[in-house]
């Protein structure tokens, strides 16, 4: 009966015990300063309770040196609650570099999880244990959060628009998942289970049931949707050239760059005018109401899988003109970060 | 003199009896009138934030939208209103020295002009609505189609801001009737012109929103590429 | 010339003299006055309508997470429960009470005036939440909302179906009676207290009504034109928070906290300024560090406009974005927990008195303690990204809400109830009640954080089963808590018949409302105060009053 009736969430990753420890910590001193402003409290409210003899109060003013310290010692108090809990902050935002990609769509009112292999799943995640996992995650209708409270973390999911996550599981076990934003009728039936595996039982989970991986499926689109014939592989093309893309920073028509991350290459999609790239004119068709979510992350996948190959682009100063196809745009060699934050104003 | 007693003596007739004397009960009004001028602030404020935010995300898009502004009808009212303005600061001033009809005149005068702007202000709409660009009901926007929906945004903003300030110009046009028939019956003069001024305040303030709207709408640099 | 003493300027009427009440009879001489004092009755009649209906939806929603399942209501039925609550005791309870019921009968005899700046526009202010409170019923009956009262886009433009339109149109014209009686009292402080009283002579309760209605009057537009700019994509679909047309769902976030956080202070700062009274007159003592407590409403009044996006720290700002405002998070801790401090130590050699108020008091500075802290852990970004969207975040806003405000209003209703209806209410009852609703009150929400912690979600219909013992406890001590407030309605209304006529000062306190009669005439004074005492000057005064009432 009292196993049904836990007081401490799992502690099943390895943001998990640092941020019991805040916790731990924030329980400690406030309860010990509460218990001891009720403490005094009680004693003064009886020590000088009103009495005959006590009618009116003694004519006594405290120091005024205790107004002070209790405006000085809380300040400081705080402030190491702050760093102390903006470094932990940094910690969990920050996605470690070999973590395992899996996608993530939240929909009313169920998760889609899609690992990089293809495997698809709904309101279950199989993850290995002690590997960092970066979830991509958008929503396909109002804002969900994506929350696994024995990882400690949380996140919303937007529409239109990607963000991360990461955890590294420590324990291996089923947990739960929950949607955290209020999202509709089904707001709190969102919920599923993570798996977490020893890495040989998640292989052998992987092994039975791919339908190729990801990026490969967003290969065959690329071709039924026809966006091989304008983004070829060389510079004859009368798109930008997308081998080698990935992560590079890409010059656009107002001068200005931009990382070629996921969000970038979504938006190209849905939405080619917003970005134009230099030397190029905008005569892209846009894609929005024909591709589904789950059709976008596998040709982001592709496109992503396309950077790691090996890019031959020379930048050539083009004038604004569709009737030639000389010059890529593309600046190689600029190496910055792949991490995406997606985070606008 | 430990107490202030108040006999009734023969009072102002406009002395609230809940004030000590005019004096107080002036510079109450006023303060009353610059504390919903604050509200004013941060009401217009807000929507002028969210159009920023656009602006700063949408550049092209607002260009071609300031670019289908009539800037000649615009002008023309920003001229109307700062005209108004003055009329109103001299009806103010008429109020004070007790100048009856120069008060009404001056009131009137306010009015015209205020009603110059609503009119061309109209027109403007009615414009805007036969060229298709009225969101959400009739939007039509050939050029440029993806940027649609940003035009169609920024359109929402121009109507919507330039509509709320059209209220509170209807509004201060109403106002503007009441003080006028105050200022006829002989109701101010220099010891008593309080309403008259908070009109007043209430009016620069609608005219100096005006002055925000007109350049963030009418004047965005950039405009038209291909 | 000898120093004025409270002796020279009472104004106590004689015997059978008319007081407000009594000054005419007749409905419309209550629906269309402009006394302050009536106006006060008005209000206290409908946010007490309105904390019932509020209430009703709490009591519901507690019966149904007595179980995992979601069994006794459909779910949509219980996201409407929740979005109601939410809004009928934000924008309908908590946000007037203490300032339209205890400061709007209190501000001008606190001040020593005859009335408000403005008593048109504080009738109108009236007229404003009961239409928007009108509007809000209609809804209710037929559908209701289910957005939850914090109408997050693109769900409560584009995918909810309820009467999204409506709810905020009434929430957008009871805005509008907050910002009246703000600009009021902004006003009436400013321009209409009495001869020689300055600034630092004011009873602690006009700073935080100050204060407060400095933020109702900037604060509360942000939300009008949120709201308008709500209703507009409601109908016309434009795109404004709408991803697809280009649009940014957190821009609304950002709008509507601007507003919702300060709104929080609305709720408090008034609370606080009652616990100062309350401290004073029941400790028989000036309030320790009397400027710091002043300065510090207008500190929290300030600071709470920088701290918003504390709501949003997992919503999709940037790390550094959540850096400021937790640093300014921690910031706004500050002052209130001066008030605290010094609330405790003016007890030190006071004469305290355990009578109703100063229980609820206690109460409040407790569990306003108990809720203040737990602030800390959510403004610990590290930490909030697991407890936020949690119970833990419902177990905190419900400490300071209920546990805070409403207990202050509790003893601000029993403190000023003698002065208001010139009745005592039943002290034994009452401080029964304070009991129950304070031991309530911990059972019912100090499990919540708990749950919080466990990782439940908040606005779930059904729960996973290890969280049903905490919901039980939980439900266990909401049913204590009603129980609680049912008694006040009930001698309350018992006392204006049989309750012990109070004399003008039965506390024996220190302030210009306690010179007036009990009820006070309806204009106040018939002769304005000059006022040449410092505020809570307890020892001059109550030797110059030679009065020590037994109490």
């Amino acid at each position: 009966m009292l196993s049904d009736f836990p007081l401490w969430p799992d502690q099943a990753s390895t943001v998990a015990p640092s941020v019991d420890a805040l916790m731990t910590f924030m329980c400690v001193v406030t309860g010990t300063v509460s218990v001891l402003i009720f403490i005094v409290i009680f004693y003064l409210a009886i020590k000088y309770r009103r009495t005959p003899e006590n009618e009116l109060a003694q004519d006594y003013e405290p120091p005024k040196a205790l107004e002070a310290a209790w405006i000085i010692i809380p300040f400081l108090v705080f402030m190491f609650m702050f760093v102390w809990g903006s470094w932990l902050y940094f910690r969990i935002q920050r996605v470690p570099d070999n973590a395992l990609d899996i996608y993530a769509t939240g929909k009313q009112w169920m998760w889609k999880f899609q690992h990089p292999g293809g495997q698809r799943e709904i309101n279950t995640l199989h993850v290995p244990v002690g590997r960092p996992i970066r979830i991509t995650m958008a929503s396909e209708d109002v804002i969900h959060s994506l929350y696994f409270p024995a990882f400690r973390v949380k996140a919303d999911v937007l529409p239109n628009r990607y963000k991360e996550m990461w955890f590294q599981a420590t324990k291996t076990g089923r947990y739960h998942i929950f949607c955290a934003e209020y999202c509709g009728t089904l707001h709190s039936g969102m919920t599923g289970w993570v798996e977490v595996m020893e890495p040989t039982d998640y292989q052998k989970w992987l092994a039975g049931g791919a339908e190729g991986s990801l990026a490969s499926q967003g290969e065959k689109l690329f071709q039924k949707y026809a966006c091989n014939t304008c983004h070829t592989n060389d510079a004859t093309g009368r798109g930008p050239v997308l081998l080698g893309l990935y992560g590079t920073n890409v010059m656009l028509n107002n001068d200005t760059t931009v990382v070629a991350d996921e969000n970038y290459i979504r938006e190209s999609i849905l939405n080619p005018q917003a970005k134009i790239v230099k030397g190029f004119t905008g005569i892209m068709p846009t894609f929005q109401g024909q591709v589904s979510e789950d059709d976008l992350l596998k040709l982001v996948a592709y496109v992503h899988s396309l950077g790691t190959q090996k890019t031959a682009v020379v930048p050539v100063e083009t004038p604004s003109s569709f009737k030639t196809s000389a010059g890529s745009p593309l600046n190689p060699g600029a190496g910055s970060s792949p991490q995406t934050k997606g985070k606008k104003p | 003199m430990s107490v202030v007693t108040n006999e009734h003596p023969a009072h102002h007739p406009f002395l609230q009896h809940h004030f000590e004397d005019l004096g107080q009960q002036h510079e109450a009004s006023t303060l009353g009138m610059w504390m919903f001028l604050a509200t004013e602030i941060l009401f217009f404020g807000g929507v002028l934030c969210a159009y920023w935010v656009y602006r700063i995300v949408y550049p092209e898009a607002w260009s071609l939208g300031a670019e289908q502004q009539n800037k000649l009808f615009g002008g023309l009212n920003t001229i109307v209103l700062i005209i108004s303005s003055l009329t109103m600061a001299l009806a103010v001033r008429n109020a004070q020295l007790g100048k009856r009809k120069s008060t009404v005149a001056m009131l009137f005068a306010t009015l015209v002009f205020g009603s110059t702007f609503l009119t061309i202000k109209s027109i403007e709409y009615w414009q805007h609505f036969h060229e298709g660009l009225f969101p959400g009901v009739n939007f039509t926007w050939n050029e440029v189609p993806a940027l649609a929906p940003k035009v169609q945004l920024f359109m929402t903003f121009y109507w919507g801001m330039t509509g709320l300030h059209a209220l509170h110009m209807v509004i201060g046009a109403g106002l503007l009737l009441w003080m006028m028939a105050r200022a006829w019956r002989g109701d101010f003069g220099p010891e008593y012109y309080g309403p008259v001024e908070i009109m007043g305040l209430y009016w620069h303030f609608v005219d100096i929103v005006w002055i925000f709207l007109f350049p963030f709408l009418y004047l965005i640099p950039g405009g038209h590429h291909v | 010339m000898s120093s004025v003493t409270l002796n020279d300027v009472r104004f106590v009427e004689p015997e059978g003299a008319r007081n407000y009440i009594t000054h005419d009879y007749g409905a419309l001489s209550w629906l269309l006055t402009k006394d302050h004092k009536r106006i006060a009755i008005l209000y206290l009649f409908s946010i007490t309508a309105l904390f019932m209906l509020g209430g009703f939806f709490a009591v519901v929603m507690r019966i149904e997470l007595l179980t995992p399942e979601g069994d006794l209501l459909t779910s949509d039925t219980y996201n409407k429960f929740f979005t109601l609550h939410g809004i009928v005791m934000i924008f309908f309870f908590l946000i007037p009470s203490i300032p339209a019921v205890l400061g709007n009968f209190l501000l001008p005899l606190m001040l020593g005036a005859k009335d408000l700046a403005f008593p048109k526009i504080n009738l109108l202010s009236w007229y404003l939440y009961i239409i928007a409170a009108v509007m809000g019923l209609y809804i209710i009956i037929t559908g209701g909302v289910d957005t939850g009262w914090t109408f997050y886009t693109p769900f409560s433009t584009q995918y909810s179906n309820t009467h999204v339109f409506g709810v905020t149109f009434a929430a957008f014209i009871v805005g509008f009676s907050s910002i009246l009686t703000g600009l009021n009292f902004l006003v009436t402080i400013h321009r209409m207290r009495a001869p020689g009283l300055t600034w630092f002579r004011l009873p602690l309760f006009v700073w935080a009504m100050y204060a407060t209605s400095i933020v109702q009057l900037l604060a509360t537009p942000v939300l009008a034109i949120t709201l308008v700019m709500l209703m507009f994509e409601r109908v016309v679909h434009v795109g404004i928070f709408d991803p697809a047309l280009g649009g940014d769902p957190l821009l609304f976030q950002h709008m509507f906290w601007f507003y919702s956080h300060p709104a929080v202070y609305i709720m408090i700062l008034p609370a606080m300024g009652v616990a100062s009274e309350v401290v004073a007159a029941f400790t028989r003592k000036k309030i320790f560090g009397y400027s710091f407590v002043a300065y510090s409403s207008l500190a929290i009044a300030f600071l709470g406009f920088l701290v918003w996006a504390h709501h949003m720290f997992v919503a999709g700002i940037s790390v550094y974005s959540a850096m400021i405002f937790s640093f300014l998070s921690y910031f706004v801790a500050v002052p209130s927990a001066i008030k605290v401090f010094n609330w405790t130590a003016t007890l030190y050699r006071g004469s305290v008195a355990l009578m109703t108020p100063m229980l609820y008091i206690l109460g409040f500075i407790g569990l306003f303690t108990i809720g203040g802290v737990t602030g800390l852990f959510l403004a610990a970004i590290g930490l909030d990204v697991h407890v936020t969207d949690t119970y833990f975040v419902v177990a905190h806003f419900h400490y300071i809400m209920v546990g805070g405000a409403v207990m202050a209003y509790m003893a601000g209703l029993h403190y000023w109830w003698p002065k208001i209806t010139g009745r005592m209410y039943p002290e034994w009852w009452a401080r029964l009640a304070a009991l129950l609703i304070f031991s309530g009150f911990n059972l019912t929400f100090f499990p919540q954080f708990i749950l919080g912690y466990l990782g439940m979600p908040r606005r779930y219909h059904a729960y996973a089963p290890e969280f049903q013992v905490l919901n039980v406890m939980s439900t266990a001590g909401a049913s204590v808590l009603a129980v609680g407030y049912a008694l006040p309605l009930i001698y309350f209304i018992w006392s204006l018949w049989y309750g012990r006529p109070a004399g003008p000062n039965p506390w024996g306190a220190v302030g210009l409302e306690w010179t007036t009669s009990s009820p006070p005439p309806m204009e106040n004074f018939h002769e304005t105060p000059v006022v040449t005492w410092d505020a809570y000057d307890y020892p001059a005064m109550l030797k110059a009053m030679g009065e020590t009432q037994n109490v």
